[in-house]
């Protein structure tokens, strides 16, 4: 929404404008685009070849196979659960969907630590069902399931967080008239919902992915830290740090920044074609920092 | 809701009878609403309640003992009193740019405006390592700052606030700018017919209507702030009792195998949590009335 220019009495004189633009775009270099740009700048202080090196070498590739992995895990499972719970919440009416709505937007409250808390307690080999995944010999906790399943946790809202007020705005008149036309439920979901809400369930996933690939907190208490096994491209960047390794360190964090960056561009392009299809009616595409709008409004 | 679904698969079954228990027409209600809870219990409240079970062991004395030990009094004050002075400064700031970007037009402002949600996309272990190595007393910001103001920023507890303005700002922007865009026109109008110089405009008009969504997302940063570890981590020090955050500590608990410790330092944080969830709901209904009024 780019407003027309304001007249004259109803906006400030030039020289407050001049201060509050300055201000902002000053804020926002200082610690928003400097943290970036030092990223690349020290990944790269040693040159090419040795960037090269820092994230072909064998532990870095595995960390990035590992990242992957996990984001192709959690995503599709989480996208899955984001529109069932999407479709119960928005298209029906119970008691508790408020309460309901609070409990999925939980994990964003609770430290990422916290996170991977709960897990150690219910799979490491003092927790719950520790000695009967020993006796099975199966490993979650300090393995690549509890990475996956921390990740899980920490991106389990993304999804159903941008859908449920997207499905609230558009009502259920479109799937009501698909019913009497007589249209399964599959299809019904595919022909008349699935359109409707895919840019929100793209911009959803996009922002999913971002934290799933960027998780540090949750999985750094779970994994236990196993080069070249259980670590991802956030443990690994934190390895090298620690070593003093600092050029291959920024290099490997260099990757995720330049994912944020196409998180960023994809992220707005989604928004801008969203807008420009569904025009007023329906709400924009906002981050999870906004907080979702109660159900009742 | 288990036993909602269940009503509506009885209302297939005999649709004249049970039509109206259901909770609509369309279908599959009892399969989204029954994989949603079942999903939900599984990975988030399951989980969650081992924290106070698991800290029961240590029983009442032992549990006050373990989450008002010294260094732990002394994690939650630094948190807390760092996360609110990023938070403040998150208002301020975001608040700035929340009207900038309304507001004004500049060249960028798309790209300004994409900017805000980089916390969200950057990584917090990145974040957290490219603050420190720009705020230690060789980086970019942390040399000048030492030589002129004689300020170290790097393994101090104003590096941590510093870590938690960056994670926190795009929360503030957020929930201000939707509310600052539909505010009408007329207001403002009505009140410059009235004789108002555009401060009182804004002290009287403005603020007031966009007050709710401020404290929404300056609940919202605080909150967020509280748990962070990543961005925070490295550029800490993590000293005990002078620049150890609570979820440093319960780390610390696990690395010594105190298992029941940690749950009992990670059940008061969620309790904070909790708490602050609540304080969250209650200002969005503040918002929302507000905004039933205005409109």
């Amino acid at each position: 929404m780019t407003p027309s220019r304001r007249p004259g009495h109803l906006d400030e004189p030039r020289w407050v404008r001049g201060v509050l633009i300055t201000l902002a775009l000053l804020f926002l270099a200082i610690f928003l685009l400097m943290p970036v740009v030092l990223v690349f700048t020290e990944a790269l202080r040693k040159g090419w070849a040795l960037y090269l090196t820092a994230i072909t070498e064998p532990d870095a590739m595995s960390a990035i196979r590992l990242t992957l992995l996990v984001a192709a895990i959690a995503l599709p499972v989480n996208v899955l659960f984001g529109v069932a719970a999407a479709w119960a919440i928005t298209k029906f009416q119970f008691r508790g969907k408020q309460f309901l709505i609070t409990l999925i937007d939980l994990p964003f409250s609770v430290s990422p630590v916290v996170a991977g808390l709960v897990f150690v307690l219910l799979f490491g080999s003092q927790g719950w069902f520790g000695p009967w995944l020993q006796a099975h010999d199966i490993k979650i906790v300090y393995a690549v399931p509890g990475v996956i399943v921390a990740t899980l946790f920490v991106t389990f809202p993304f999804v159903a967080r941008e859908l449920i007020p997207l499905m609230q705005a558009q009502g259920t008149e479109e799937e009501q008239a698909a019913l009497t036309l007589g249209a399964s439920g599959w299809k019904l979901f595919l022909r008349v919902t699935l359109p409707n809400i895919k840019w929100g369930l793209l911009y959803g996933a996009i922002l999913a992915n971002a934290r799933a690939m960027g998780e540090f907190g949750a999985v750094a208490v779970v994994s236990g830290g196993v080069r070249g096994l259980t670590n991802t491209m956030t443990l690994h960047t934190e390895i090298l740090y620690n070593e003093y390794m600092f050029t291959a360190s920024f290099a490997v964090a260099s990757l995720l920044a330049l994912l944020a960056l196409l998180t960023l561009v994809a992220k707005s392009l989604v928004q801008w074609r969203h807008a420009r299809l569904s025009g007023d009616t329906v709400p924009a595409l906002h981050s999870h920092a906004a907080p979702l709008v109660p159900a009742a409004a | 809701m288990t036993v909602m679904g269940s009503v509506h698969a009885q209302g297939q079954a005999e649709p004249a009878i049970k039509r109206k228990s259901t909770p609509g027409v369309l279908p599959g209600f009892g399969l989204s609403m029954g994989y949603t809870v079942f999903y939900l219990s599984l990975l988030v409240l399951i989980p969650l309640v081992t924290l106070p079970i698991k800290s029961a062991e240590l029983g009442w004395a032992g549990f006050w003992a373990t989450v008002t030990a010294p260094r732990v009094v002394a994690s939650y004050q630094l948190t807390f009193g760092a996360s609110f002075i990023a938070a403040s400064v998150n208002a301020l700031f975001g608040l700035i740019l929340a009207w900038v970007l309304v507001r004004y037009r500049f060249p960028g402002k798309s790209v300004v405006d994409a900017l805000v949600d980089l916390p969200f996309a950057l990584p917090t272990a990145v974040a957290g390592i490219a603050m420190t190595a720009l705020y230690a007393n060789n980086g970019w910001l942390g040399q000048w700052l030492e030589s002129t103001l004689g300020l170290k920023v790097a393994y101090t507890p104003i590096g941590i606030t510093i870590a938690l303005i960056f994670i926190g700002l795009p929360f503030v922007v957020r929930t201000v700018q939707p509310v600052l865009e539909d505010l009408e026109r007329e207001l403002e109008e009505a009140a410059t017919s009235l004789g108002a110089t555009r401060i009182q405009i804004f002290a009287r008009v403005i603020f007031p209507t966009i007050l709710p969504a401020l404290a929404t997302g300056f609940a919202l940063a605080f909150a967020r702030a509280i748990g962070e570890y990543g961005s925070v981590v490295f550029i800490a020090g993590n000293m005990p009792l002078v620049t150890e955050i609570t979820p440093l500590l319960i780390i610390a608990k696990l690395e010594q195998f105190d298992y029941a410790g940690a749950a009992a330092i990670a059940t008061v944080m969620l309790g904070f949590s909790f708490v602050l969830l609540l304080i969250i709901n209650l200002l969005q209904a503040w918002q929302a009335t507000r905004a039933g009024r205005s409109s």
